[in-house]
């Protein structure tokens, strides 16, 4: 999938920021706004330089409205345009959910397939950044649990590259969730050509034998240092990074624990009805007679994400997982 | 047409009108520049409209289709503006507007199936630019801001008109949508019928503001109350404040008063919160009635009653014959639930319809 040979150090906001160029760029009919996405380039600097590349009508502030911005964008998309809206945070998307859910979600079928809503709706979430409350929240899982809706989110740089070039070229509308706690932490090489990743493939980042784990977003760097642990101890851990929540992986996911036995799913969100429940449900349905030990999921409580002074108490560590891992494989 | 608006200014709480409760014209100077064959056609649109309508309630009182809200009583909203529309111009309806639906090229029988619950209706097959109908109340207005934006973005010469009712101007979505319209100054035409009822809840309830024209002022766009029993006062006002938003001004905000005659939809029962004397009082404003008093007064409706009543006969056949179209259609496959969702069908999903359709086979093998 890999185009070009021009490579550029890149985290995970400039990677970000380079794929809406490129669509901007090439796609007239792309029209990127939300609240400061203008001339401050958004509060986390994603849209940084494309108001003044691309002009106010195309790059633009828009009023501090959720719902006006999402539902504007349903009726953008309805006209032929292909909006990328910015929810400044997740937290703050609750206003916009009549129109994300009640139209973006349905247009298509409504009009039986005569008006589509290519929309992309950007929102940085998850916690550990010390911030105040409504600025930490996961909530991938209501997303995934409406029909109409496609769920991506990336771990890395180049990932979230090539997965926010398939959203834009999508013609559902996707919720990209950026997980904010590691928009500058990880830099890698990435081509500043176009490329593209497909929504729905997971990425089997870690081979291993032992033991499958499930992450996504900020917990696969988690996971990683989990798996140092665990490699100490003697534990072989595959690790998969599901990078798309809905439509679900399934293949990948069930050819892994088909080899290992075992399934671990570490997620940020609360715990029940979560993406994590998701998964140990596919599980059992797939491969249940080759499991060794119960389904784990390793998730947030099914708490509001503390303020920071308490947040330590919320978030997942490394440690944790690794007391999981080894849990699981001595069960 | 700057000047109709400054004439009036929702502040001077004056309300645009034409004719008077008799069909005689009290406001000549703005009165609507139609031939005499258009005023006959609005009329006779009118009264197919009102006919399709009170048989539509029929065909549910028959249980023939599901709950149907009536557009008894404000007919010349709809009909004013499936007259005024051009036919690049979007439709963003909420769900009482008829006459606009049958003017921009839907057919009765599409209407009917809708209600009769099937999404084949909004299909729209001869109409272009018109969205369906969105149930959340005035979530549609949202929409109408902005395809107003791609209108405006792509340099395009039409117009959006939106329509929302009394109780949907409560909603968040109506400020949001009016503000953001006015701030991006985008071609669309609001439309708010105040039929006086949100459901059973009255006009009073839904606000402490004098009207809703008034609430332009704080959205920086143009606002005008008019009658909207008044076929005329409608169609200029429409007129006008279409060709304000085509020509880049921005939009407009239009209250129309009127009075759901009906009830809010065929499961309600208007006798539980409003009274005989109300009822009467808004009688001797009925649309229909205005119109033709005009048009007779006027001489220019030369149709004696017989006649008239072998015209609407005709009406019925016709509705009647889109109608049974309708009940006949085609059954519902199950491919039509699922494939719509998404532009390719998810290989879950996928799955879900295979393991129906092995449960589907098995019910069949019983048999």
């Amino acid at each position: 999938m890999e185009g070009g040979t021009k490579m550029k150090i890149m985290n995970m906001v400039n990677a970000i920021n380079n794929a809406l160029d490129i669509k901007l760029k090439e796609d007239k009919n792309i029209i990127v706004y939300g609240q400061d996405v203008g001339v401050e380039g958004g509060v986390f600097r994603v849209t940084e330089h494309l108001q003044k590349k691309y002009g106010k009508d195309r790059v633009f502030d828009a009023p501090l409205a959720e719902s006006g911005i999402a539902g504007t964008a349903v009726g953008m998309a309805a006209a032929g345009l292909r909006p990328i809206i910015e929810m400044q945070f997740s937290g703050f998307v609750y206003p916009a959910f009549n129109q994300i859910i009640s139209h973006a979600a349905r247009m298509r079928n409504r009009s039986r397939g005569r008006y589509q809503t290519p929309i992309v709706i950007r929102m940085p979430y998850g916690g550990g950044i010390n911030a105040l409350e409504h600025h930490s929240e996961s909530m991938e899982a209501l997303f995934g649990h409406i029909p109409g809706l496609k769920v991506v989110i990336p771990s890395t740089p180049h990932d979230a590259k090539g997965l926010l070039i398939s959203a834009i070229e999508s013609n559902d509308t996707v919720i990209y969730m950026e997980p904010k706690r590691i928009y500058r932490a990880i830099k890698q090489e990435v081509t500043e050509d176009k490329f593209s990743i497909p929504i729905g493939s997971a990425n089997v980042i870690t081979k291993g034998t032992d033991v499958t784990v499930i992450a996504y977003g900020a917990m696969i760097r988690e996971v990683q240092k989990a798996i140092v642990l665990a490699k100490e101890a003697g534990i072989s851990v595959e690790l998969i990074d599901l990078r798309t929540i809905y439509p679900i992986d399934r293949d990948t996911i069930s050819n892994s624990v088909r080899k290992t036995g075992r399934v671990i799913t570490v997620t940020e969100s609360p715990r029940s009805f979560g993406v994590a429940s998701e998964i140990t449900q596919i599980v059992n349905e797939d491969s249940f007679l080759y499991l060794e030990a119960p389904p784990k999921r390793v998730t947030g409580f099914d708490v509001v994400v503390p303020l920071p002074k308490g947040e330590h108490h919320y978030m997942i560590s490394a440690e944790k997982i690794f007391y999981e891992i080894e849990k699981t494989v001595k069960f | 047409m700057i000047i109709m608006f400054k004439e009036y200014d929702p502040i001077k709480k004056k309300m645009f009108k034409i004719i008077d409760d008799d069909g005689n014209i009290i406001n000549k100077k703005w009165f609507p520049e139609l031939s005499d064959e258009q005023l006959l056609k609005a009329y006779w649109d009118m009264v197919f409209a009102r006919t399709a309508d009170l048989q539509t309630v029929n065909y549910q009182r028959q249980g023939r289709i599901y709950t149907y809200p009536p557009n008894y009583g404000q007919e010349a909203i709809a009909l004013a503006l499936g007259a005024v529309m051009h036919e690049n111009d979007w439709l963003v309806p909420a769900f009482r507007e008829m006459g606009a639906y049958l003017a921009k090229g839907v057919s009765l029988k599409e209407i009917f199936l809708y209600f009769m619950g099937h999404e084949d209706g909004s299909r729209f097959k001869n109409a272009k630019n018109i969205l369906p109908m969105a149930v959340p109340i005035a979530s549609q207005l949202q929409h109408a801001t902005g395809i107003g934006y791609e209108l405006k973005y792509n340099k395009k010469k039409d117009v959006v008109f939106a329509v929302v009712g009394d109780g949907g101007t409560s909603e968040g979505d109506f400020h949001e949508a009016v503000n953001i319209a006015g701030v991006w100054n985008v071609p669309v035409v609001f439309i708010v019928q105040n039929n006086q009822y949100g459901i059973s809840t009255p006009f009073s309830v839904q606000t402490a503001s004098d009207g809703i024209a008034i609430k332009s002022y704080a959205y920086g766009v143009k606002g005008i109350q008019v009658d909207g029993n008044d076929y005329f006062a409608m169609h200029t006002a429409l007129k006008h404040a279409s060709e304000h938003a085509r020509k880049g001004n921005g939009a407009v905000l239009i209250e129309a008063v009127t009075y759901r005659k009906g009830a809010h939809t065929t499961s309600d029962d208007p006798t539980k919160y409003r009274t005989k004397e109300e009822e009467q009082q808004w009688e001797v404003k009925d649309p229909l009635k205005r119109l033709k008093a005009y048009l007779v007064t006027s001489k220019k409706l030369k149709t004696t009653n017989k006649e008239e009543e072998k015209i609407i006969s005709q009406y019925k056949k016709e509705i009647d014959r889109q109608f049974v179209e309708a009940e006949n259609y085609k059954p519902y496959p199950l491919d039509d639930v699922f494939k719509y969702m998404y532009e390719d069908m998810p290989i879950d999903l996928q799955a879900q319809k295979m393991e129906h359709e092995k449960f589907l086979k098995w019910k069949e093998v019983r048999k």
